[in-house]
């Protein structure tokens, strides 16, 4: 009886089990994408599109030209335009890049990227689409022989299928270049975290770009190029089998090319030779002839094991590209309003099988406050990192850098304060983060070494340059309000003692002209611990 | 007075000697704070522990400090030179200046300048008064006494409404007829005028004493003569709350900052009449409670773990209770029963029941 039971209420949960559309999914768990509210959704909208603006501009070798404009349709309804001068999409793919959820070129690619990070421009449309619903105005243009080419596009959830409203051919005002519009329940704010902070680190991270920007008041905000260079191409590479785990090596195997192990693995990683992969089969103690996608779970497990085991070179790393010390302090100069700036560019190094880079850049003094917390900005791969610092393997590299050694304030378990903004740039082809929502680094011991090292560089030449200059200028106010102070002292002091001021004086100026050196050997010796450290 | 000159003449040659000998011109003084200040059990008052700290001239963080502490050695010396006596505001406008060149003053605030005075009496070991430097006349007395004051005979008993105002400087004074069972200190000088009118210290052959707020050292002074020199059982009426409860801790412990004279000052036999937890029940004053702020919260909490306080359960009740009405009270609120019964019921009744706690 009570088995029969079951087996009906089997049947009635069976009749209500189906496919769940990504974009379904999407319209209930928006907050895991990153638009839990329409602040941040607003300002993840602008970066899903920037971004896809200047990594298609990179890939083309154009410098970019991106414009972007933001307007209030109603109290909490916004129309987003995002413009680029990119190479333009060729007119079959405009419906499915921007109309379909994870498609793209990027998802299957081992390259360096900035659109490794968020879900896509697609599902800024599609929260647009959701949230009020209105259609995305798509315009593309591949070049100025072509006609520029216009969709009005519209999400269909159910089937994550793009569905075109209309289509005509239009005038576009640039050679080539994409541009999106789309309204969105948004709330446009200024101050943290905003799209004005977003662009004007995105302007850091990318001096070689031209970014304007119009905001909901009108106001028109230019973001000048300083480098004139477009930034080398950024190389593709095979997974290293050090960064890979086994659900991954399994479909590796059932979908290669290759038609034996021993091929797959020369063929499908990088530092693989012929000997070594023979070696590895010898090792996992399969046949180097057998076909990939004949191997059984068991084997591939052997496989994965004898892949970690074998000892290979690291990855080859001319698939970094980082900013380079040079063009990011250029990108510091013009967004940061200081006057000392320090950048460093370390040599690759690897996590996991990944290969990645660290740049760190310090700005010191100038207009920067003296008594708040020191301002960090994060990047991975040139994309902004806004949120959830506190996660980010950065924030560890900030706190475990004794920062007292180079003249900067640190309570203890805090992060320093005192004038500096520290930029932080994480290039790899696969920047690991904390979540989806992909805000924070993860904390892997390589990485944080490397940032610290890039931190202990940066901190030396910050120190040097305090020592140098603000040190002196301090001392030489200190002195100056001391001479001050003894003039005061010498008459009172005359006065109170019977003695002559000019004795009193004199004596006091002896003293400060002996001592001030002193101080200033107590700063070479303090410049000695941190070189030794 | 030539000593106390010469003691500060001396303060400044030896700084000249320092400096003569291409030293950093230091002062050496007591730390004067809660950490160094220690309750001595078997004489009942505070006293200030062997912690030294150095001031020194060449010390960014000391400089303006070490510089009040000469300028009010100085002011005191010429003072002293003068046979003139100033008060603490005086020296204040004395020493303030800015110092040329700069956009610093010598000191900013009169609180500054208080402070290296008390510095320069734990220095030299002279008291304010014998550095002929005096806080404002502040509180009133009442009562059948006669004293002698500057070559005048006062009577207490014959000063009209307001009382003989108590002067900063009590030292100097005799007392040539006393005739008083007890002396009764409070807090409100409302509460004085109460009593005053009421001729309570004629019905009751008491003296009568208050001050507005703070107990100054001339107050305090004035009763520890009052105890010491005629014998006479000191009772300290004021608000149930714990800055009522620190006036009482003053009189009869010494304060913290100004420990070093706890000697002159303390009054250990003090005893505290009111308001008392249980008067409220007694007196059925609930319906007069002011609500605790997070500052009175804090303070009880403070005053609860003062070494004097923390092992006296009689005292720990009071703060319990406090804590557990959430509540204040005013002397005033015994007014509600009547303009007199402070004086009629009250004070008589809890005097004659010896209804005290030590």
């Amino acid at each position: 009886m009570a088995k029969k039971e079951y087996e009906t209420k089997a049947e009635e949960m069976g009749a209500l089990q189906r496919d769940i559309s990504i974009s379904e999914f999407f319209t209930k768990n928006r907050h895991l994408l990153g638009f839990d509210s329409p602040k941040k959704a607003l300002m993840m909208s602008v970066k899903e599109a920037v971004d896809n603006s200047l990594d298609a501009c990179e890939e083309a070798g154009i410098l970019p030209d991106i414009y972007v404009e933001i307007s209030q349709v109603n109290e909490d309804r916004y129309k987003l335009i995002v413009e680029d001068n990119g190479p333009g999409i060729i007119k079959e793919q405009i419906p499915n890049i921007f109309g379909k959820l994870l498609y793209g070129s990027k998802f299957h690619r081992l390259k360096m990227s900035r659109g490794q990070q968020g879900i896509g421009i697609s599902a800024s449309i599609l929260y647009g689409q959701l949230t009020t619903g209105k259609n995305a105005h798509i315009i593309s243009k591949i070049s100025p022989k072509h006609p520029a080419q216009y969709y009005e596009l519209h999400l269909d959830t159910k089937y994550n299928q793009p569905k075109i409203v209309s289509e005509k051919e239009v005038y576009f005002n640039r050679e080539s270049g994409t541009r999106v519009e789309f309204e969105l329940e948004a709330k446009y704010q200024k101050g943290k975290q905003s799209v004005d902070e977003y662009l004007k680190e995105t302007a850091l991270s990318n001096p070689h770009a031209r970014l304007s920007f119009k905001d909901p008041s009108g106001e028109m905000m230019t973001f000048p190029r300083v480098v004139h260079e477009e930034p080398k191409q950024a190389k593709e590479i095979k997974p290293h089998p050090y960064g890979i785990e086994l659900g991954i090596l399994i479909r590796m195997l059932h979908s290669t090319q290759a038609r034996s192990v021993k091929s797959f693995l020369q063929e499908d990683f990088s530092r693989i030779s012929s000997s070594v992969a023979a070696e590895i089969c010898t090792r996992a103690s399969i046949s180097a002839l057998s076909r990939p996608s004949t191997i059984v779970r068991d084997q591939a497990e052997k496989l994965y094991k004898a892949l970690q085991e074998t000892k290979l070179m690291a990855p080859p790393t001319d698939c970094l590209v980082p900013i380079g010390d040079d063009a990011l302090q250029k990108g510091m100069k013009k967004e940061i309003d200081a006057e000392f700036f320090v950048s460093i560019t370390r040599p690759p190094a690897v996590y996991r099988g990944n290969p990645f880079q660290i740049e760190v850049g310090i700005a010191y003094g100038g207009n920067l406050d003296k008594e708040e917390t020191i301002r960090v900005i994060r990047f991975a791969n040139r994309v902004p990192l806004l949120y959830q610092q506190g996660a980010c393997a950065s924030t560890r590299a900030l706190l475990d850098t004794n920062w007292k050694s180079y003249y900067v304030n640190q309570s203890k378990g805090n992060l320093p304060y005192g004038p500096l903004v520290i930029v932080i740039h994480m290039v790899s082809v696969w920047v690991p983060f904390t979540s989806e929502a992909k805000e924070a680094i993860a904390n892997y011991d390589e990485i944080i070494k490397e940032m610290k090292l890039a931190l202990q560089d940066c901190g030396r030449k910050v120190a040097s340059y305090i020592r140098k200059t603000v040190k002196v200028r301090e001392q030489k106010e200190r002195a100056s309000l001391l001479y001050s102070y003894i003039k005061e002292l010498s008459r009172s002091l005359g006065e109170l003692a019977h003695t002559s001021p000019d004795q009193i004086e004199n004596g006091l100026i002896h003293y400060l002209e002996k001592k001030l050196p002193l101080v200033h050997e107590r700063g070479e010796n303090a410049e000695n611990k941190t070189e030794t450290d | 007075m030539q000593k106390i000159k010469q003691k500060l003449i001396e303060l400044g040659q030896q700084l000249v000697r320092q400096i003569e000998k291409k030293q950093n011109p230091t002062v050496s003084l007591p730390v004067r704070s809660l950490s160094n200040v220690h309750y001595n059990k078997k004489i009942g008052t505070l006293e200030l522990g062997k912690n030294m700290a150095s001031r020194q001239f060449f010390n960014v963080a000391h400089t303006k400090k070490f510089l009040q502490t000469i300028e009010v050695a100085n002011v005191s010396k010429k003072l002293l030179d003068l046979g003139k006596t100033t008060s603490l505001r005086d020296v204040y406008y004395q020493i303030k200046r800015t110092i040329p060149g700069t956009k610093i003053n010598v000191c900013d605030e009169q609180t500054e300048t208080d402070k290296a005075i008390e510095d320069l009496e734990v220095i030299t070991g002279f008291s304010r008064e014998q550095l002929h430097i005096n806080a404002n006349k502040n509180g009133s007395v009442s009562g059948r006494v006669i004293i002698e004051d500057k070559g005048d005979t006062i009577d207490w008993s014959k000063m009209g409404s307001g009382g003989w105002s108590i002067p900063s400087n009590v030292e100097d004074i005799t007392f040539k007829k006393v005739q008083a069972k007890y002396v009764l200190y409070m807090e409100k000088a409302a509460v004085w005028e109460r009593l005053h009118e009421d001729k309570f210290w004629d019905k009751h052959q008491c003296i009568i004493l208050s001050s507005q707020g703070q107990t100054t050292r001339g107050i305090r002074r004035l009763l520890q003569r009052l105890a010491e020199e005629h014998n006479l059982p000191i009772y300290v009426l004021t608000d149930f709350d714990p800055w009522g409860h620190y006036i009482y801790s003053v009189i009869k412990y010494g304060s913290i900052s100004l420990a070093h004279i706890s000697d002159k000052m303390a009054i250990p036999q003090v005893k505290y009449l009111g308001i008392l937890a249980k008067d409220i029940e007694e007196y059925d004053l609930k319906k007069h409670f002011i609500s605790l702020n997070d500052k009175d919260i804090s303070r009880i909490k403070q005053i609860s773990d003062y070494d004097w306080f923390k092992d006296k359960k009689i005292w720990q009740k009071e703060f319990e209770a406090m804590k557990k009405y959430k509540s204040k009270a005013e002397i005033q609120a015994l007014s509600s029963k009547g303009i007199t019964f402070i004086s009629d019921k009250y004070l008589p009744e809890k005097i004659k029941k010896q209804d005290w706690i030590d």
